[in-house]
Parts: structure tokens; sequence; C-alpha cells
């Protein structure tokens, strides 16, 4: 399991810049972000080489930031192979809210998924043998 | 038709004077006895009834003011018991309280004839097919007109508001010559009579229309005439007084006829509440003069306006009331609805997914009035997903609409984004231009 953290953005010019910056000040490096928005604001879901510091660190600067846990998985980058393990977590009855992949050097693919459920997730990676981050 | 009630709206000045001496005096005693509250304000300042000689000793009154009535909410300033009280309007006051208004039988007939007089004003005689947009409820505006049209003689369609196809078949097909409605309401339907292709004078019978609950000007005006071919005539009312009908423009427009043998105007300074001369702009404090059911002595209706006494060429001799240009507090009217910036605050001080900042922005856009809450969200909750921001909005949407009466907007904002001020707070930015 990792952290991630999960920052309120009001659709307003220059937002994700000011939050960008505000890490940048603070010396925290992205490893990973996803947005997702409506038309009038959006959230910035971030993973950071300290996401502790990242989440004070916004918070101070007025951030609405909220840490969430997510279940990380490491998938080897060949044809099907995230499918396989989204059809047993599905079959499983393990329901995923949302999802999206880090950047990395490794040559696999990082994926992390929020779910309300997952300690069943990681019973299930585990019996597949994903490896986990 | 000329005049509703001819010796009545154009009796010489003089005459004027006496009627409305005698009433006031009278006015006053019966006040003295039977509301306490006002008495408690004259004894306050040792003034006995017989203080009261004629009108021009009506600036020694005392102040009613609408702290008066929320603290006597609901029945504190009624002058008569329930056995007399026929009907009771209220609409919004700041603390969510309701400022109630109690009617007889007689109050309601006068009422009825200050709007059949308006009526008249704007072209209506004993043919017409009055057509009342207005809601219907315990706003006054609804059943003010519609008595007004039956005490004319009229014919009247107690249409009430909303479902704009319906109000348009009503129209057409009744062949309406009259309407009453918020002036935003009046374009919109001009605005849906030109897209359906009906023509004013062909499939349209129109040709005058009262409207009033929202400030509007004189640009308005001139649209509203231009697009429909109508007379459109600004009205005046306020629930506490009498609904529509207190004052009413008639084809000359030189100010709205202030129906002055019933109700009495002053303008007075903000400041210095002294009673400033005629065509000084001030807060319009009105007193009744024969109402029953809750009189009001000097009552201050927070509107800002100016009078004038010039001569009318319709022949009417009453004073008239230039175009309410503003209110001395904070209330906003949207959609013919009062919104007190203090209902808002209530709302969101029980809402713990948010901080009590807010910002309100007002427009009109294509003539309708629109409201914008911008609320901040509180740095206490968990966000991590757009269903949870939208669920928030949703929740305090409906919690708004059902505090206000009228729809809002709500956009929600980071912590600490809405604008602080010290001192008075500027909570509101009215962008509409009238």
């Amino acid at each position: 399991m990792i952290k991630q953290i999960a920052v309120f953005l009001e659709n307003r010019e220059g937002r994700v810049s000011e939050c960008c910056k505000a890490l940048k000040d603070a010396g925290v490096n992205l490893c990973s972000m996803s947005i997702a928005d409506s038309k009038e604001f959006g959230i910035l879901r971030i993973h950071t080489d300290n996401n502790e510091l990242a989440h004070v660190t916004l918070k101070k600067a007025g951030f609405l930031s909220t840490m969430v846990d997510l279940v990380a998985i490491e998938v080897p980058d060949t044809p099907g192979a995230l499918a396989d393990i989204l059809i047993q977590l599905c079959d499983g009855g393990v329901n995923i809210d949302y999802m999206y992949s880090f950047a990395n050097a490794s040559g696999h693919a990082q994926i992390g998924f929020k779910t309300e459920t997952p300690e069943k997730a990681i019973v299930i990676l585990e019996k597949l043998g994903v490896k986990m981050i | 038709m000329q005049y509703f009630q001819k010796e009545l709206e154009t009796m010489s000045a003089d005459q004027k004077k006496v009627l409305q001496s005698e009433r006031l005096v009278k006015m006053v005693k019966y006040v003295y006895e039977n509301q306490k509250p006002y008495r408690a304000k004259m004894d306050a300042i040792k003034l006995k009834p017989d203080d009261i000689k004629s009108i021009d000793d009506i600036y020694k009154l005392p102040y009613t003011v609408k702290q008066d009535l929320r603290d006597a909410y609901p029945f504190g300033m009624m002058a008569r018991s329930k056995k007399d009280l026929v009907r009771l309007h209220a609409s919004s006051a700041t603390t969510g309280k309701l400022t109630v208004a109690g009617y007889t039988m007689n109050d309601i007939d006068v009422w009825g004839e200050c709007a059949a007089r308006s009526l008249v004003m704007a072209g209506a005689d004993e043919d017409s097919i009055i057509h009342v947009a207005y809601g219907y409820g315990l706003f006054t505006g609804g059943l003010g007109m519609h008595y007004g049209g039956e005490k004319l003689g009229a014919c009247v369609v107690p249409a009430s508001a909303g479902n704009t196809q319906k109000q348009i078949q009503l129209i057409t097909d009744f062949g309406a010559d009259i309407i009453c409605c918020t002036p935003s309401y009046i374009i919109y339907l001009a605005e849906e009579f030109e897209k359906m292709g009906l023509k004013p004078g062909v499939d349209l019978k129109l040709k005058g229309g009262v409207f009033g609950a929202e400030a509007w000007s004189e640009n308005m005006r001139a649209d509203i005439e231009k697009r429909l071919g109508i007379r459109a005539c600004d009205i005046y009312g306020l629930s506490e007084i009498a609904g529509p009908g207190v004052a009413c423009d008639c084809e000359y427009k030189t100010g709205m006829h202030f129906q002055d043998d019933h109700f009495y105007p002053e303008i007075v300074d903000v400041d210095t509440l002294e009673q400033l001369p005629i065509g000084e702009s001030g807060e319009l404090v009105i007193t009744t003069l024969t109402k029953e059911g809750m009189p009001l002595l000097r009552y201050r209706t927070r509107d800002i306006a100016s009078l004038n006494a010039d001569p009318c060429p319709c022949g009417r001799t009453t004073i008239k009331l230039n175009k309410i240009t503003g209110r001395s507090d904070d209330m906003l009217i949207i959609r013919g609805v009062n919104v007190f910036p203090s209902q808002i605050e209530s709302v969101l001080l029980k809402n713990h997914n948010i901080e009590p900042h807010y910002h309100i922005n007002v427009d009109r856009v294509n003539n309708l009035d629109t409201m914008e809450i911008v609320v901040e969200l509180s740095p206490h909750i968990s966000i991590d997903q757009v269903e949870d921001v939208e669920a928030i909005r949703k929740k305090l949407t409906s919690e708004m609409a059902s505090a206000l009466s009228v729809s809002a907007k709500i956009t929600l904002v980071s912590p600490g984004t809405v604008e602080r001020s010290e001192g008075k707070a500027k909570r509101i930015t009215d962008r509409r231009k009238l």
C-alpha cells in the first residue's frame, strides 16, 4: 500500500501551478499525477517521494489536501497483464474507484488504485503472485 | 375607463389634507389603544395620541421598524383579534423568521381597491381579461392583483407563476389584455412570444401590464413597451403595508401614484432620520391611514426613493413615488423573493463540510436574476473524488433552496480563498444593471 494525496482545485487560472510551486519550495518530488475534473473544479491526485511533507506543505499553503491509501502493484509490461489481474479482482468482488499509472524506470508498469476493500484486494493479489509496492 | 375611484383619486390638495389629518388622528388613537409595542414606543417619549392633531404632526411619531415585527412574531403587532383577521401574508426576514401581516376583511377591500386603481392605470376596465402570473400564496403579488381585478369587475385568470408554455397558451387563447408579473418575467415571455412567432396586436391582445416585486429601469420599460406594444406600469407594494397597489404608474409615467388617502409616504434621511423635503432621496417611510389588522405608523421600508408632487396630466392628484433606487439594508431581491445574507449564513453554519465564509454574486442573465453563492470547503474534510464534492454541493444547494425559497448556484472553493475583509464584510457583488 502506498499513500496518495488528493488536492481539491477550483477551476481558476494558475491553481495547478500554485500547488506545484508549493511542493517545489518544500523540495518534494512528484512521482505520479492524475486529475479528475468536472466543469468547475478538479481533484489532483499525486504520489510523491515524501507524502507526509507534501500533505503538510499543501495544507499550510491553504489547499484542501487529503491523504488516501492506494493499493499499488507492479505489472509486467506485456499485453493482457493488467487485464488478467483486473479480471481476478472483479471476480473477487473488489470494486476499483479509480486508478492510474506511475512513472518508473523498471521496465514494468506501476499501477495504483483506490478501493473501498483494500484487504480483499491484497489477498487476491498475493494469491496471483502480483508484486505489490 | 379613466379612474376606478374618481373622487378619491382626483381630490384637491386641501381635501386630501383634511382627509389625511382626520384619518391619522383616528389611526394614532387606534394604534395606541390596540397595538402594545407601539404604545410602549409612544409612552417612552411621553407622546399622547392627543398630541397628533393633523398630518403635519406626523414627524412627532416614533418609527416602526422590521425588527419590531420580528420581536412581535407572529401576532404581537395585530391590532385586532383572530376573530376579525381574515388573511395572513408573510415574507422572509433576516433571521429565518417570517414577517407576518394580518388583514381584516376591510383591509382586503382597501387593498383590492388600490390594486384596482392600479389596473385601471395600466389600461384595464370591466371588460378586461387580466392574466395574473405572480405567484399565489404567502407572497402578496398573486392574490393582491387577483382581488384588484375582481374589484374592478374584470375577469381574472389566476395563472400563478411558472410553466411558461401553459401561460402562453392561456394568454393567447383567452385573449388577455392586461398582465401582472415581475418585469423580468414579462421580458422572458416576450422572448418566448418572439420565438413562437406570436405577434403583438395579431396573436396577442395585450395592451398593458403592471410589473413589480423587483427593481427595474426605464431602459427595461422601453424594451418591454417596444417589444410588446403595451403600456408597462411599475407597481409598488410590500406585504407589511399591503401588497402591490400601494403605488402605481399611470400612462404618463411621471412617478407612481401613491394611494395617499390610505398610505401616507414620507422620505427621511437614512442617518439622521429627519424628514426630507419633497424631491430629495432617502428612505421611504409609510404610515397606514386606514388599516385595521396590522396598522403601522411611520414604518421604515428600507427602500431608497424620492417623491414628487408635480401635477400629472392624467388628473390624479396623489403624491408620486419615483422609481426605487436601492435598499438601506443588505436585503437582496432575487426574482421577487427577499433574500437576506444572514439567511445564507445560518444555512452555512449548520453544514459541517463547509466554512461560513461566502460571497454572493448576483447578475441578470437573459433578463432573469441569477444568484451564485461561493462557499469555502472546510479544511477538515476528506475529498479524493469528484463525487465527494458534488455530493456536498448537491446537499447545500437543496438546503439553500428550501431556506431561501429561491434557487442559488453553489460554487465550492478551497479554504481561505474567499476574500476576508476588515470591518464590514463586502459579501455581495450585484452586477445587475438597472
